[in-house]
């Protein structure tokens, strides 16, 4: 066979023809491609209808307590202890019992879950922005830019994050550092915590585009006369969409755990906010005689660590269908 | 007329570096060593060579899409090799270039609209939804694919579809200078035709300028008014197809051009000459010509003295210092053009 004799070079507008190999087979988009695997996994798809009615109870959390007849989490009630003062166990009333100074647990733990689902999606979008820009830009330019910035990382990796917490909650516990810019409470979690996960959306990020970088596109696009923010941003970045919400799905859980950690250490969200991790740091000295206080936040956090656990393995699976398990 | 290109001693030295951390530099791989040649408005020239060869690299540099080590590209007149910003953007309007991979050189997560629409997104051209959407189905016409295809995503497209969108794309800004890097050497057989095809009637009806790459000469014959070849970073000869196939006088487009599959079966064989021994490691090239350890004619000038190119009495420019004599040519059964 030869390509070269004119007689594989037809006359005239041989190549103008349509060549439509695609048939009718319907359009299919990345999304709906993922989506089809996705709905097939029932774990996941169950792990993300949990998460769904968290984030509406955490939203409607006042609707909720007030709907289901509880008082409101932070109504003292001293009548409700008993002479001792060790609190009352679960109750029609008070379905989780109540705690030392008579607040309904069921209530609390309702609201609870806003401080959870804040920290884990908040921090960890913060993490991932900051991760996922500083990782495009090492990957993109490389040279020293990247040397700087991949240095810099492994000195934030070597930090050791709850003595940094610890630290940082007891320098900033009366008003606040960096010229209040870090608020004691929530806004110092949301820190320690954007603080600490960054590093690992940049190594992965950076690892992605170092080798996206070298694709064909990447020069086509250049070639045009394209800005290296365009490039970086609407070439290489949709790239890399699936990693990204993979390992943020994977980052929440650990996030809200980390959360939970220094509640308990008693940095961060303080009492009468009530977060699950500073429910259970309080119910520690009175276990034996109130089991109800340490074990429904925990329940709640271990449902919750776990439903964002299988949803990020099913989001895994679903949008890189190469993994097999 | 004054060339549409002028390009004058470019090279380009990738570094090899050693170490990790402290990174030394060990030597350098001679991608372009020193080419120099003109594109005239309006031709076709054929740039051919074995893989490895510096093809790719001469191309991306013209584009500037690599920083030439040294050397300059002119584009009408003007010298391109260090422009920045607003002026690059502007040149790059003039020059397009379809790649080698029909699979990388497709964003996979943008629908074929958005590639296609890419350049007039990047330049502010066919603002408005509407407008740019029928210029976008308009080029795709064009090039031979189905309109209604603009919202699907390249991996529904086969190979030659996909260099049909490349072609689509790289058309749309109407560039006077098209770099066709091997576009039809990843496609099946039966497809290369139809894409060579469709980019010599593109050629006709834009008027356009194009540089054709290829590792094999008898894509390149069809398609091209002149011909370069290249070996290891350099231009070994250079001259109008029709001097080049007839009488080659370089032995390595000898070499070449008795490699060309032949369409006579009873040809077989006796016709065929490939070259002997692997190409040398850019990274350490040969001194002197870098031919002479697989040249039949080699002799001890060849390693110690460097040949130019010469213009030679057939026709084209070789660098040989013992370029192959008609009988040779007989010998060694290139197929004389026709
Ligand atoms: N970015 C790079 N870094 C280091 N070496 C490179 C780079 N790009 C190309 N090279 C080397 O330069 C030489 C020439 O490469 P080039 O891609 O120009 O060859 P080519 O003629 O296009 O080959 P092919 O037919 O395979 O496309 C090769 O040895 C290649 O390994
Ligand atoms: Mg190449």
């Amino acid at each position: 066979m030869s390509i070269g004799g004119a007689e594989v070079l037809p006359s005239g507008g041989g190549g103008l023809e349509f060549l439509d190999m695609g048939g009718d087979i319907a359009a299919q988009s990345p999304l709906q491609l993922f989506w089809r695997r996705f709905r097939q996994d029932r774990v996941a798809l169950a792990s993300g209808g949990f998460i769904i009615f968290l984030i509406v109870l955490a939203i409607a959390a006042p609707l909720v307590v007030k709907g289901l007849g509880l008082p409101s989490p932070y109504t003292e009630n001293p009548n409700l202890t008993d002479s001792f003062g060790s609190p009352l166990g679960p109750t029609a009333a008070h379905p989780f019992g109540v705690d030392q100074l008579g607040e309904d647990v069921m209530s609390r733990v309702i609201y609870g879950t806003r401080v959870s689902l804040e920290v884990g999606i908040l921090g960890t979008g913060i993490a991932a922005v900051i991760g996922v820009v500083l990782g495009l830009i090492a990957g993109f330019y490389r040279g020293w830019v990247d040397t700087l910035l991949s240095r810099f990382t492994d000195v934030v990796l070597s930090i050791p994050i709850l003595v940094l917490g610890l630290g940082i909650g007891a320098a900033c516990a009366v008003r606040g550092c960096l010229k209040g810019s870090i608020q004691p409470g929530l806004g110092e979690i949301l820190f320690i915590i954007a603080l600490a996960n960054w590093t690992y959306m940049y190594r992965i990020v950076r690892g992605l585009v170092l080798s996206l970088r070298e694709r064909e596109f990447v020069d086509a696009s250049r070639a045009l006369g394209a800005s290296d923010a365009r490039i970086m941003f609407r070439e290489i970045l949709p790239n890399l969409v699936a990693p990204i919400i993979v390992y943020s799905s994977l980052l929440i859980p650990s996030n809200i755990l980390l959360e939970a950690a220094l509640s308990f250490l008693g940095v961060g969200v303080r009492p009468p906010t009530a977060s699950w991790g500073q429910m259970i740091a309080s119910a520690t000295p009175i276990f034996n005689t109130a089991w109800w206080y340490m074990a429904f936040p925990g329940i709640a956090l271990l449902l919750t660590v776990l439903a964002f656990n299988l949803l990020g393995d099913g989001l895994q699976d679903a949008l890189n269908p190469r993994t097999t398990r | 007329m004054s060339p549409l290109v002028e390009v004058r001693d470019l090279v380009k030295h990738f570094p090899i570096t050693k170490g990790i951390v402290f990174q030394r530099r060990v030597g350098a791989v001679q991608a372009v060593d020193g080419v120099s040649f003109d594109i005239e408005p309006g031709e076709t020239l054929g740039i051919v060579g074995e893989t490895g060869c510096g093809k790719s690299t001469t191309a991306r540099l013209i584009m500037r899409l690599l920083e030439p080590t040294s050397g300059r590209v002119s584009f009408e007149g003007e010298d391109i090799t260090h422009l920045k910003g607003s002026r690059l953007k502007a040149v790059r309007r003039e020059m397009q270039m379809i790649f080698q991979d029909p699979y990388s050189s497709l964003n996979p997560r943008k629908t074929i609209g958005s590639i296609i629409g890419e350049p007039f997104a990047i330049h502010g051209l066919e603002k408005g939804e509407g407008e740019r959407k029928r210029a976008v189905q308009e080029l795709m016409e064009t090039v031979g694919l189905n309109p209604e295809h603009y919202n699907r995503y390249p991996h529904e497209f086969s190979g030659g579809q996909r260099q049909r969108i490349g072609v689509a794309r790289a058309l749309a800004l109407k560039p006077k200078l098209l770099i066709a890097d091997e576009p039809v050497s990843a496609l099946d057989v039966s497809i290369q035709a139809q894409v060579l095809n469709l980019l010599r009637d593109l050629q006709r009806e834009f008027g356009l300028t194009v540089v054709f790459i290829a590792h094999d000469l008898s894509v390149v014959r069809h398609m091209c008014d002149r011909v370069a070849v290249m070996y290891l970073g350099k231009i070994v000869e250079i001259g109008p197809g029709d001097a080049l196939y007839g009488f080659p006088r370089h032995p390595y487009t000898g070499a070449l051009l008795s490699a060309v599959p032949v369409a006579d079966p009873s040809h077989h064989g006796q016709a065929r000459r490939l070259l002997s021994g692997d190409v040398p490691s850019p990274a350490n090239p040969p001194s002197a010509c870098r031919f002479h350890t697989r040249c039949p004619k080699a002799q001890e000038l060849c390693s110690t003295r460097e040949p130019l190119l010469e213009e030679m009495d057939s026709g084209t420019r070789a660098a040989c210092h013992f370029p192959l004599t008609r009988e040779e040519v007989g010998e060694i059964g290139v197929r004389s053009a026709g």
